[in-house]
């Protein structure tokens, strides 16, 4: 089979994958949120915690909640790696050193997954199943959390309350990721990704080096790792490495989980609204988003040539795996950065410019197509809010979504949701390209070196977590700064998103007429998909300048 | 309900009449006059104060921009720095003058109005109680009155303040604040009794209590309101605002950090390009006007001769889901008119429109007048006076007939018309029997919402008395012209109309029916009509409506938007949020009109002011960057002449584009009335699109002319 043909039933596939756990997902995932019933586990998880589990909160409970469960996960994390070489299964590593155990905690508290270590040579058995996939669970679940509570914003009326935090995690993980994970890790098993708790191997090889082969609980890692668009890999090479990731069908599975979610919330959106055409607009939002970003980035793989060795390969295969090849390669960047997921199968730097360029605007567009699981839908509301607000003004009426009028306070949540990532992203830039000793961390020169830090930046505040690589970010000042910039990129924007979430729950909706803009005609996706591009474009139009744009065009 | 009794038909001052004859459906606004432009410029170069820059942050901005490059230009002089420095001195000007323009049209009413606002002296009564024949009388400046005094006011004589009359019958012209010259009937008690200060008394003479403090007339009102000095930002501006700002920030934000990117690059730019970069990306356009469509929109609703008491009226207007809508006076003409003649069996229509008609002649209400005139459009006969010997029998309350007796060669006839039950007990009192079918003719008229009105006809001859019925008249109220299609366009917009009558049900469906609107509210009490705007609105939907009696007052404060009308009482103004100065309930529709105008011109020219960024990228980066990176060179597709010359053509471009809106901001953008989606299209199709593409050829035209400035090359 050639690798055109294959490329093509490799998407095929996917799409028809995600179409068919569509409604059947979406709809799983409403009813956890809906259900007034609580499982068996569920109640004793509860009294252990002491939970209230009837009580509703107010969107300031709600976010105090995500916040203090975050904190205690980020401070868990942090004293696991320090204590390691104290714990069971440590393989013999010592304890990650301070900047750097600060920088994992924050990066896989906010499902960031950013890894500025390898962690076949940092962490322990133990830290990465109890610490690290731990955290893989509960931040796609607070996620997921936290779009109920804005989902909940907009169906309930004259309330303060948006739902309960530790109902909804505990529910998400127990009835969705849990089960899910489990048996999609059996799957990734049997394809042959590794699964045991064996230390270090070392291994001649057949030039006569040594190698060392670590072992461990990989694939059950590894299903959580897509499923919950967490990406941060039990080895360096992520999703590279055949023991992650072992073939073309293992990879295609790793596509799909990572999509798999984001994509299907919009479905549970439509059904807690009442109107699954509402869930179908912003659904085809993220897939023509999804769909034209795959493709710019293959045609660059495939045909924008720009290196020694792409000419004599007849393609961008430097930094490639020969056993994906450039189509998978392509999907899987494609996936990775438009989710916040961040694993990858291949190395981004290697990228041609427009494609490598095309990875970080992906990251840029905030994660919202589908984006992180919860996040990317949350994250696409809230530009769906401006999108709304600008637009429902050109037909003339204070304009509102879903029945809900969007005044002063909602776009004062929706503006600084909108300002926040970009800010981050843009002071770290900066700031990094101001300091000479940060600059020198750059492996390259000219724009690609520019890239390169630029991507660490946009990939930490956006939650993503893949690297361009091809940049030193192991110093104190990077986990430093990295960390920062990926918890302020993950509770900022909560934080608005829970205010903007108990401002729309006051309302009384305003029912629908004729002079309603409709929210779920072709004409909004086109607007929609339209302001979130500009906005991004006029965001980071200079940044992009300077970097993959000054290295693509000549 | 009030409004039934006569109500002034009112000749619209402003220009709002006439434009609508040459374009119906179109809301329109007054034209600039580049005069204006002229005077306003000195108020424009007032508001450079940094004080008042402030409160409008995007503008703010460029102001503080401006200072930083003339603060550059000094240091460090060159043609380049300067261009730039004079053009973003000027966009702040321009973004000035948008206000100063609006603010002077109400300025120059305010004007005419302040004229009126003579000093009077007061007669004030000591003590006055009613039935006082001979009070005691005082003269006090107008300015010393008190609330609850009262005053005396005699032909000729100016009323010395807003009050109520409380006793006597006057004509008073109120010109001075409708512009309409006809004199209206103030009268004490009822929903006419409240009178203006401002105004001068035609004839008699009337007492009037004080209802307002000097200084908090209407007419005082009236001149803050036109003058925008109580202008206060509304809700959706906030919200813009807002939105506006957090866009400054972000490319405030970016281009700052673009600076360590540049070094990098080797490109470090000047402060001049960098402040340059700033003020062309954030969003000036709309903020620019912002402020100016908002006094513009009030202005609009001044010229149809509207005032309405805040900004966020006027937005709420185009919020509006339900109107509430009087009958008479408002769908159907005020009164009752004749539209068809039954003649029962054996009677021909022209016997029966003959007799219809000589027993109205006596008949002088509009309902007796509208009989002979469908006799004499429809069946030709003309108003004329019966031969020999007519004795006439006008309509009374009491008889609920009118009629004439005809003696002619020693026979009497006896022609009668009025209530059906009044006929008939009248025909069966001179001996006679209606025939079986006028029964059910009159029924069937009344079960369609009609009035039936029956044609006796008593004749004595040769000592002989029959007395037969001729038939009915079809008494209807009739919806105004073009009411159907208005109430269409309506709900394509999404409005729900509902008529609001003291009908009975039956009538009430059959007028809403030929009017087309959605739902009515039939014999309707001031408590019912409150009940009905509490529910709708409770439903969370926006009411407006209009009403002018004291009665209305509670569902006039209730409502979203309640309008009320000029010639109504103190009570009802006080209560209402707009008042209509010529006293017309159809404008309701046109003032939720103006308030989507508002909303979409606002909308319209921020998503203007976005789409031109992207030109302006196109322009600015490679003059940045090409020559530190050639390959950026393929951004400049518009071919700009010099680095130089693109940035001065974007900043150039930024300005006048200001100008070149104020007419628009002004006016507002086209509206149509039609459904959101329609609506959307074309406003994306023109100002986002267009927004997209205008600037694109408008920085190609600045640089072809000012590549040829030297220093720009």
């Amino acid at each position: 089979m050639n690798d055109t043909l294959a490329g093509w039933l490799q998407i095929t596939v996917l799409i028809a994958a995600l179409a068919l756990t569509y409604r059947p997902l979406g709809d799983y995932m409403a009813r956890i949120l809906t259900a007034g019933k609580h499982l068996a586990v569920e109640k004793v998880l509860y009294r252990l915690g002491g939970v209230d589990a009837e009580a509703d909160q107010q969107w300031g409970a709600y976010l105090r909640s995500v916040l203090a469960f975050s904190a205690v996960c980020v401070l868990f994390l942090y004293g696991f790696q320090r204590l390691q070489n104290h714990l069971l299964l440590s393989l013999g590593f010592a304890p990650v050193k301070a900047d750097q155990a600060f920088n994992t905690a924050a990066s896989f508290v906010t499902n960031t997954n950013w890894q500025s270590y390898s962690g076949e040579v940092t962490m322990g058995h133990l830290v990465q199943m109890a610490g690290l996939a731990v955290q893989n669970f509960v931040s796609a679940a607070v996620g997921i959390a936290v779009v109920a509570a804005l989902i909940r914003g907009f169906t309930r009326r004259r309330t303060d309350r948006v739902g309960n935090f530790w109902v909804d995690l505990t529910r998400v993980v127990v009835r969705l990721l849990l089960p899910m994970a489990f048996v999609f890790a059996i799957v990734l098993v049997a394809t042959g990704a590794v699964q045991n708790f064996h230390g270090i191997h070392e291994i001649g090889t057949l030039v006569g080096d040594k190698q060392a082969l670590t072992g461990g609980p990989v694939a059950s890692q590894e299903a959580i790792k897509e499923l919950g668009t967490n990406g941060g890999g039990f080895y360096n090479a992520n999703s590279a490495h055949p023991f992650e990731n072992p073939d073309g069908t293992s990879n295609l599975l790793e596509i799909y989980l990572l999509l798999a979610i984001s994509f299907s919330l919009p479905r549970t959106f439509g059904r807690m609204v009442g109107d699954h055409r509402q869930g179908y607009a912003v659904l085809a939002v993220m897939g023509l988003i999804w769909a034209a970003s795959v493709a710019l980035i293959t045609v660059n793989e495939l045909h924008s040539v720009s290196s020694t060795a792409g000419h004599s390969a007849g393609g961008m295969l430097e930094g490639k795996e020969q056993r994906f090849g450039i189509w998978a390669s392509a999907l899987f960047a494609a996936s990775t950065t438009l989710t916040s997921t961040g694993a990858v199968n291949s190395f981004h730097d290697s990228f041609s410019p427009g494609g490598g360029g095309m990875t970080i605007f992906n990251m840029m567009l905030g994660e919202i197509a589908p984006g992180g699981t919860g996040s990317g839908l949350y994250g696409i509301l809230v530009l769906a809010v401006i999108a709304v607000f600008v637009a429902g003004l050109m037909v003339g009426r204070t304009p509102e979504y879903l029945g809900k009028k969007l005044g002063a306070r909602e776009m004062k949540f929706a503006s600084l949701y909108i300002l926040a990532t970009p800010a981050i992203v843009l002071i770290g830039t900066g700031t990094a390209m101001s300091l000479k000793g940060e600059r020198a961390s750059m492996l390259n020169s000219g724009p690609h070196g520019f890239s390169e830090v630029l991507y660490a930046f946009t990939s930490a505040a956006n939650n993503n977590g893949s690297a361009f690589a091809g940049i030193g970010v192991n110093t104190h000042w990077y986990n430093t700064a990295l960390g920062l910039a990926m918890l302020f990129g993950r509770f900022l924007p909560i934080i608005f998103v829970l205010a903007l979430a108990g401002s729309l729950a006051r309302q009384q909706p305003v029912p629908v007429t004729a002079g309603t803009l409709p929210t779920h005609r072709p004409q909004f996706v086109g607007l929609l998909t339209g302001v979130i591009v500009i906005v991004v474009g006029l965001t980071y139009f200079p940044a992009l300048a300077l970097g993959p744009l000054a290295e693509g065009l000549h | 309900m009030s409004l039934t009794t006569d109500r002034p038909q009112p000749v619209p001052s402003g220009g709002g009449a006439a434009a609508r004859q040459q374009e119906p459906h179109r809301v329109s606004g007054g034209l600039l006059d580049p005069k204006q432009l002229l005077t306003s410029l000195p108020g424009a170069f007032g508001k450079l104060d940094p004080r008042i820059m402030v409160k409008n942050p995007v503008m703010f901005v460029v102001e503080v921009g401006a200072v930083l490059t003339t603060a550059s230009a000094v240091k460090d002089p060159g043609v380049f720095p300067w261009v730039i420095t004079v053009w973003l001195w000027l966009t702040a000007v321009f973004a000035n003058l948008a206000e100063a323009v609006a603010e002077g049209r109400g300025k120059a009413q305010a004007e005419t109005l302040r004229k009126t606002r003579t000093e009077t002296v007061a007669r004030r009564l000591v003590g006055w109680r009613h039935g006082d024949s001979a009070p005691a009388e005082e003269p006090v400046p107008a300015a010393g009155l008190r609330l609850g005094d009262h005053v005396v006011v005699e032909a000729g004589q100016v009323i010395p303040g807003d009050g109520d009359v409380v006793e006597g019958i006057a004509s008073v012209d109120e010109s001075a604040i409708t512009g309409e010259s006809a004199p209206v009937i103030r009268e004490s008690g009822g929903d006419r009794c409240a009178v203006t200060g401002g105004t001068r008394v035609l004839s008699d003479r009337v007492v009037v209590k004080i209802t307002s403090k000097p200084g908090e007339t209407f007419i005082d009102r009236m001149i803050a309101l036109v003058e925008g000095a109580s202008r206060q930002k509304t809700p959706n501006e906030i919200a813009l605002n807002i939105l506006l700002a957090s866009l400054t920030v972000v490319f405030l934000l970016a281009v700052v950090t673009l600076q360590p990117l540049a070094v990098y690059a080797g490109a470090e730019q000047s402060l001049v390009v960098l402040v340059a970069l700033v003020v062309a990306l954030i969003p000036t356009t709309i903020g620019a006007l912002l402020s100016a469509i908002g006094i513009a929109g009030m202005d609009r609703l001044v010229q149809r001769n509207v005032l309405a008491m805040s900004g966020r009226a006027v937005e709420a207007a185009g919020d509006v889901t339900t109107l509430l809508l009087d009958k008479t006076g408002t769908i159907t003409l005020g009164n009752r008119q004749a539209a068809a003649f039954l003649p029962v069996a054996g009677v021909t229509i022209d016997e029966l429109a003959d007799a219809a008609q000589l027993a109205s002649l006596s008949d002088e209400t509009p309902e007796g007048r509208s009989v002979v005139v469908l006799a004499e459009e429809r069946y030709g006969l003309r108003g004329r006076q019966p031969g020999g010997r007519a004795e006439f029998v006008p309509f009374t309350a009491q008889s609920r007939m009118s009629g004439v007796d005809l003696a002619e060669d020693g026979d009497r006839r006896e022609l009668r018309k009025g209530a059906a039950s009044a006929v008939l007990h009248w025909i069966e009192e001179n001996g006679g029997h209606p025939t079986a079918d006028v029964g059910p003719m009159t029924d069937a008229i009344a079960a369609g919402g009609g009035t039936p009105l029956v044609v006796g006809e008593v004749v004595h001859r040769d000592g002989r008395t029959t007395a037969t019925v001729l038939g009915v008249i079809h008494l209807k109220d009739v919806v105004k012209a073009g009411m159907r299609e208005r109430f269409g366009e309506l709900r394509r917009m999404g409005i729900r109309t509902v008529m609001i009558t003291g009908d009975n049900p039956l009538t009430a469906e059959a007028i809403a029916q030929e009017a087309g609107v959605d739902d009515f509210l039939a014999e309707a009490t001031p408590e019912d009509k409150m009940a009905l705007i509490k529910r709708e609105q409770a439903g969370g939907k926006l009411v407006a409506m209009t009403g002018d009696g004291t009665n209305d007052a509670p569902a006039l404060a209730q409502a979203d938007v309640g309008v009320a009308m000029n010639t109504g009482t103190s009570a009802a103004k006080e209560a209402g949020n707009m008042v209509d100065l010529d006293s017309d309930p159809t404008k309701l529709i046109e003032i939720v009109e103006i308030g989507k105008q508002l909303l979409i011109t606002r909308g319209a020219l921020t998503t203007f002011s976005i789409a031109n960024d992207v030109a302006k990228y196109f322009a600015i980066i490679p003059a940045m960057f090409a020559v530190a990176y050639p390959g950026l060179d393929k951004l400049n597709v518009m071919g700009l002449h010099s680095p130089t010359s693109a940035i001065a053509s974007a900043i150039i471009f930024n300005a006048l584009i200001i100008i070149g809106l104020i007419p628009l901001a002004l006016r507002g953008v086209r509206y149509r009335p039609s459904s959101a989606s329609k609506l959307l299209g074309r406003n994306i199709r023109v100002y986002g699109i267009g927004g997209l593409v205008l600037p694109f050829a408008g920085i190609k035209l600045i640089d072809l002319v000012i590549q040829f400035v030297p220093g720009l090359r």
